[in-house]
């Protein structure tokens, strides 16, 4: 069994095992990543970094790319609006 | 082919406005435009609908056009993104705090309204900005629009009043006919000159490039409420020798901040620069430091189109030119779309003889003919 730790996503806390990326958790968590100018929710797209559908608020910063951050324990992600 | 009764070269903001203003009066109407509309001078301009009192001709052409922007705002649509934010000219210093109050005299006059903020309430209104500043201007009329689509939007309002466009380059235009690219030749009673920089019609519009680089960021949604402007940025504004740079931010209406604004004469090449970057976004830094944790999506330049006086071109082109059936909307230099709907306007006065609303003197071209250029040289 894979350590885990606490990441809070939009506000509730989960069991994160280490290794995962933030978009990835984003997406266990069933929360967009950021939501477009008119307000449609997004999501990771490519997954390496280029295409940058995958910006959040992580830690307070937001635009972060979710999909090359990793979890890290007590870790704050929000949906970028 | 029946002659129009006015052709205009250029789809940029100016261009199109005129095309508009001369549709509203039922005129035959036909637009040149040879690359994108609104791809040159307009594409480079913020899109700051500002009253500037630089001199009092540009007090008076610019409180006016910014009067037809309030007008109109209520038709505009979506895309134009108009939004009355104000501005805020930013005063650093105790110094600069004087120069605020000798404004705000000149404005009054001029019945623009404003309010001097203190510097408690100029942290209030912008908390972004960094402690310490001695206050500044508020003139809450200002407004913010998309340059490009507000070209449009006047561009298909002329459409729509029955001015026919010509997507092709104009290889000459003089003595009342215009010859395209693609071998067309239209005729018409009158042809403006709506050319922003591009002077090879006729070679002797007193038009200089000046450079300029801009910024945006993602969106950061309460970042910044006003476009804030330093008031040192008459000063180097009109530094012509050097180039220049001064701290001015505009928030859109996605959130995203567009930052500006570098000055350049004599550098004609498109490529934006590392160096005249870096000085712009250390000075917007001076200001708000916050920007320094911001991520900016791209950085463009373009090319203002520039006087001798900084005041642009708007009338016949008599005295740069023998030729009566040529007019002028060009040399609009930083204020092309603060000034569009005022220039169109006042041209069009022009052309039927009637009396404007503002003294169009100081923009006649044939001030700028060759005696005079040289006198102010």
């Amino acid at each position: 069994m894979r350590e885990t730790f606490p990441v809070t996503i939009n506000g509730a806390t989960r069991q994160i095992a280490r290794g995962t990326t933030v978009a990835v958790a984003m997406l266990l968590a069933e929360q967009p990543c950021r939501l477009s100018v008119s307000g449609e929710p997004r999501g990771a797209l490519c997954g390496m970094g280029i295409c940058f559908e995958c910006r959040a608020v992580v830690n307070g910063i937001p635009h972060r790319r979710t999909c090359q951050i990793l979890c890290e324990q007590d870790m704050t992600v929000e949906t970028n609006r | 082919m029946k002659p129009f009764d006015i052709l205009i070269v250029g789809a940029g903001i100016v261009g199109s406005a005129v095309a508009r203003e001369c549709a509203l009066i039922g005129w035959r109407v036909g637009v040149i435009e040879g690359g994108t509309p609104a791809g040159g001078a307009t594409a480079a301009g913020m899109g700051h609908v500002v009253v500037m009192d630089d001199s009092p001709a540009q007090l008076a052409l610019t409180a006016f056009s910014r009067s037809l922007w309030q007008r109109d705002s209520g038709k505009l649509p979506k895309s134009v993104e108009y939004e009355t934010c104000g501005t805020i000219w930013v005063a650093a210093d105790d110094e600069e705090m004087v120069e605020v109050h000798a404004r705000r005299e000149v404005y009054e006059e001029a019945g623009v309204e404003t309010r001097v903020l203190t510097a408690a309430a100029l942290a209030n209104k912008e908390p972004n900005l960094r402690r310490g500043l001695a206050g500044g201007l508020l003139v809450p009329g200002d407004g913010v629009v998309y340059p490009p689509a507000a070209a449009a939007f006047y561009l298909a309002e002329a459409r729509r009043l029955g001015a026919e466009f010509f997507q092709a380059r104009a290889m000459s235009a003089s003595q009342g006919q215009v010859l395209l690219s693609d071998g067309v030749s239209l005729v018409a009673d009158r042809i403006v000159l709506a050319v922003g920089t591009e002077c090879d019609l006729l070679p002797s519009l007193p038009i200089q490039k000046r450079k300029g680089h801009l910024v945006i960021t993602d969106r950061y949604p309460g970042f910044l409420h006003h476009q804030l402007v330093e008031l040192g940025y008459l000063k180097s504004a009109h530094k012509i020798a050097d180039d220049s740079v001064a701290f001015n931010i505009q928030p859109r209406q996605t959130g995203q901040l567009l930052l500006g604004s570098s000055r350049q004469y004599g550098n004609e090449g498109p490529e934006a620069e590392p160096e005249m970057l870096r000085r712009m976004i250390d000075r917007a830094k001076q200001y708000m430091p916050g920007l320094e944790n911001l991520s900016v999506l791209r950085v463009w330049t373009g090319f203002r189109a520039a006087t001798f006086d900084k005041l642009p071109l708007i009338g016949p082109a008599a005295g740069l030119s023998e030729d009566r059936s040529l007019w002028l909307a060009a040399g609009f230099e930083g204020l092309g779309i603060t000034n569009a709907p005022g220039a169109a306007r006042l041209l069009v006065d022009a052309m039927l003889g009637r009396k404007s609303a503002i003294d169009a003197e100081p923009y006649l071209p044939a001030r700028l003919m060759e005696p005079a250029r040289l006198a102010h040289a």
